[in-house]
């Protein structure tokens, strides 16, 4: 373009003959997918593949599938359309059958509104959560009022709502409620180990921390889990009963606790030492200063990867199937056992797998559309 | 609430002069004298009021503390093990033994596997390929979205629902897939195999001694003698030549139908594969991720210097890129290293005896639940510590040398 700058300049031949890229579909493929023979066998092998796959599927799931299935004067489903249809067919109606089981759990079947209005209470909450709009400090409000609402719901008890008590909570509701509270507890822990690990004129608690930090990341939850279940009730003095939800939320919180603390950490390192050394030149105090300078700036920049640790701590609340809580993922199994249905897995776990994708795919979609947000002005 | 000066280089400048320690709040030491004896005695009183109460349970419900209950005999059966064991005669110690195998076992397969596999994908996603790329990126966003509990279960439930062993799906008569698991033929081992093993250990070395010869050679002459030939006569021709003169015994064991079940060969129980299976492919998912972005955190520039010093593609990859990824991969990688041998934990939940498993089995029988606890605690903080040292010292030796 800028070569007519020369009032002389006659375009060479070769210049005028090169071919441009050309654009459209079909130019695309051509680049994409049959760049060279190599590309073309792969795209040959896959797209053959990935269509056998889909056909299949849809075949399956949808055109072979039993939506409903008939039952018997006592209320037992008759199961044969579906035992025949094994292996060409999906069999939904398992889910139509048991949808309210494994979603809620065993609470009541009348008062089942409460938790499902409880869903929609902690799905608001991350919503409102994710909107930068709203990250003010009323944010904490907010989560105390939704948190305190949703134990009244589920716990019942006052304004006429009769008491419903945990041995009875499950589903989808106990899984938000895990991961949820664990990491209203956790966050606060977390923030205050890694300010305890990173402290410089405390020795004896950046020990303790440290102590704390790797003894959690080095064993797995379960481990956790089984002293939740087996070893608390030793620690505790006689008499006093603290009933598995809360036992094992408690050490929920503990775990969790450890993972986000090394990710705050990573936020505070990446800090220029400059911020504090301005806060310390002001005059501030220790808390001052972390309150009002070195977090908030530490917290924005590990958001991402904070993120994805509640991700992660998402798909570990399944893991109380182990100690016999009735998460999500547990009802499904109970759901699996009743006699008619047992061997409708797929269908089961299809079903949780969708709830699950649902929650986590929202999440890491989030985080990833805040990290490019939030390096734009790194980006320039 | 003032703290104490967060800057220890404030403290140590004004400090710096002897000076004796004011018993004052406005002095900066006594201050974190005080907060370090507070938190520290808090601590303290929380562990000493939980061992109180836990002693005073202990001795209500007459439980012994201690390990006694190893030398006891078991009695748990254990369907795959790496030793000999015989649940009547055997002691708790020899079933927990068996479970840290067990646990190492998969844990070092897995982490393998899974890194071959993240790898591919890895590799896959940077496609120009867009069918490959998507695919691989479709594979990695579904499976770190679903608890690996989950998939695990899946794995489980599918190789449950395979035909019998009389209608197992075979590849030839060299491996069966049924649900008693998968079948592969199995080597028998000879003293000539151990031989051959050794030779190639010792292949090894040598071609790790001709290599640095040839990079003294290569930095006193510049010119690199050729590393290849010798390398492959060591690692392979030097194994095969021993084996060779000591008879060259090669005998197979087949799997075969007898009767109702799949006799012979080498078996993957169904609990093992479905374990495998969730874990690798799980852990690829992530793996995948960390090689992409290490990947890709190289800049384009350094394939083109490597390309103007007239380095072939593959040279650039292996000389210039490669070691450059590797120090952005090896951290996370580490990580996952680790997620991988504590989510192998997940056994218990499909009935793969693990040392979870089998402490979990141990605790129920003697009742010593915090024994039982203690040795899978102390379990996987020696598998993980030792896990995290090695990379740790292989992070520090590819690491870049600075000023």
């Amino acid at each position: 373009m800028s070569q007519s700058a020369t009032a002389e300049h006659v375009p060479t031949a070769a210049r005028e003959q090169m071919k441009i890229p050309g654009l459209g579909p079909w130019a695309w493929a051509r680049s994409n997918l049959f760049g060279n023979w190599w590309s073309t066998a792969i795209t040959l092998a896959l797209g053959y593949l990935i269509l056998r796959a889909v056909f299949g599927l849809v075949e399956w799931g949808l055109f072979n599938a039993i939506w409903s299935v008939p039952y018997s004067a006592t209320g037992v489903p008759d199961t044969g359309v579906c035992q025949e249809a094994k292996g060409i067919g999906a069999c939904w109606a398992v889910i139509a059958d048991k949808y309210r089981l494994i979603l809620f759990g065993r609470y009541p079947y009348d008062e089942q509104w409460r938790p499902a209005i409880v869903v929609l209470l902690f799905i608001g909450l991350y919503a409102v959560s994710a909107m930068r709009r709203f990250w003010r400090k009323d944010l904490i409000l907010i989560w105390i009022g939704v948190l305190t609402v949703i134990g009244v719901l589920m716990y019942g008890g006052v304004f006429g709502l009769p008491l419903v008590t945990e041995d009875f909570w499950g589903g989808l509701p106990l899984t938000l409620i895990l991961a949820t509270f664990g990491l209203a507890f956790a966050f606060p822990l977390a923030v205050l180990v890694a300010l305890g690990r990173r402290s410089t004129g405390l020795p004896a608690v950046k020990m303790l921390c440290v102590l704390y930090v790797e003894l959690i990341r080095g064993v797995p939850l379960i481990a956790f889990l089984f002293m939740a279940s087996v070893m608390f009730p030793l620690f505790m003095p006689e008499g006093v009963n603290v009933n598995k939800l809360l036992r094992a939320q408690i050490a929920f919180i503990l775990f969790s606790a450890a993972y986000l603390a090394e990710v705050v950490r990573g936020g505070l390192q990446s800090l220029p030492k400059g911020q504090g050394e301005a806060a310390d030149a002001l005059g501030l105090n220790y808390w001052q200063k972390t309150g009002f300078i070195i977090l908030p700036q530490a917290l924005r920049l590990v958001i991402p990867p904070l993120v994805n640790t509640f991700i992660g701590s998402f798909k570990d609340t399944s893991l109380v199937l182990i100690i016999g809580l009735f998460d999500l993922l547990t009802m499904g199994k109970v759901a699996l056992s009743d006699p008619p249905w047992q061997s409708f897995s797929t269908e089961v776990y299809i079903f949780l797998a969708l709830i699950y994708i649902a929650f986590c795919f929202a999440m890491s979609k989030y985080s990833r559309s805040l990290e490019r947000d939030l390096n734009r002005s790194r980006l320039r | 609430m003032s703290q104490a000066t967060a800057d220890p280089r404030m403290v140590r400048a004004r400090a710096a002069p002897k000076r004796r320690m004011r018993v004052s709040w406005s002095d900066p030491v006594f201050r974190s004298i005080v907060w370090q004896v507070v938190i520290v005695g808090l601590v303290a009183a929380i562990v000493w009021y939980l061992v109180g109460n836990t002693n005073a349970n202990l001795a209500a419900r007459h439980i012994a503390t201690g390990f006694g209950f190893l030398d006891r005999v078991a009695g748990i059966p254990i369907g795959e093990s790496l030793i000999p064991y015989d649940p009547s005669v055997n002691t708790y110690g020899r079933a927990l033994l068996i479970g840290v195998l067990n646990t190492l076992q998969v844990a070092v397969i897995g982490i393998i596997l899974a890194t071959i596999l993240g790898t591919l994908i890895g590799i896959g996603r940077l496609s120009k390929n867009w069918l490959l790329s998507k695919l691989t990126a479709f594979y990695v966003e579904t499976l770190r979205d679903l608890p690996v509990l989950l998939q695990l279960f899946f794995w489980y439930t599918l190789l449950q629902g395979l035909p019998g062993p009389k209608q197992a799906l075979h590849v030839g008569s060299v491996a069966f897939l049924s649900n008693r698991g998968l079948k592969l033929p199995l080597l028998e081992w000879q003293a000539a195999h151990t031989a051959a093993v050794l030779a190639f250990i010792v292949g090894i070395i040598g071609t790790v001694l001709w290599n640095r010869r040839a990079r003294r050679q290569q930095e006193a002459t510049g010119i690199r003698p050729r590393v290849w030939p010798v390398a492959l006569a060591l690692l392979i021709g030097l194994p095969v030549v021993v084996w060779a003169l000591l008879g060259a015994p090669f005998h197979v064991e087949l799997p075969a139908l007898r009767g109702f079940n799949i006799q012979g060969g080498l078996t993957l129980s169904p609990e093992y594969f479905a374990l495998l299976l969730g874990l690798v492919t799980y852990t690829a998912s992530y793996i995948a991720e960390i090689v992409r972005s290490g990947i890709q955190a190289i800049p384009q520039g350094q394939w083109e210097a490597a390309g103007a010093l007239g380095l072939s593609n593959g040279l650039a990859l292996r000389q210039i890129i490669l070691p450059q990824a590797l120090r952005v991969i090896v951290p996370p990688m580490t990580s996952q290293y680790l997620n991988l041998t504590k989510n192998s934990s997940l056994a218990v939940a499909i009935g793969f005896q693990d040392i979870v498993s089998i402490a979990n089995t141990t605790l129920n029988q003697t009742g010593q639940a915090i024994e039982g606890i203690a040795v899978i605690m102390a379990v996987y903080l020696t598998i993980s510590l030792s896990i995290s040292l090695f990379m740790n010292w292989y992070n520090a030796r590819i690491a870049l040398v600075e000023r």
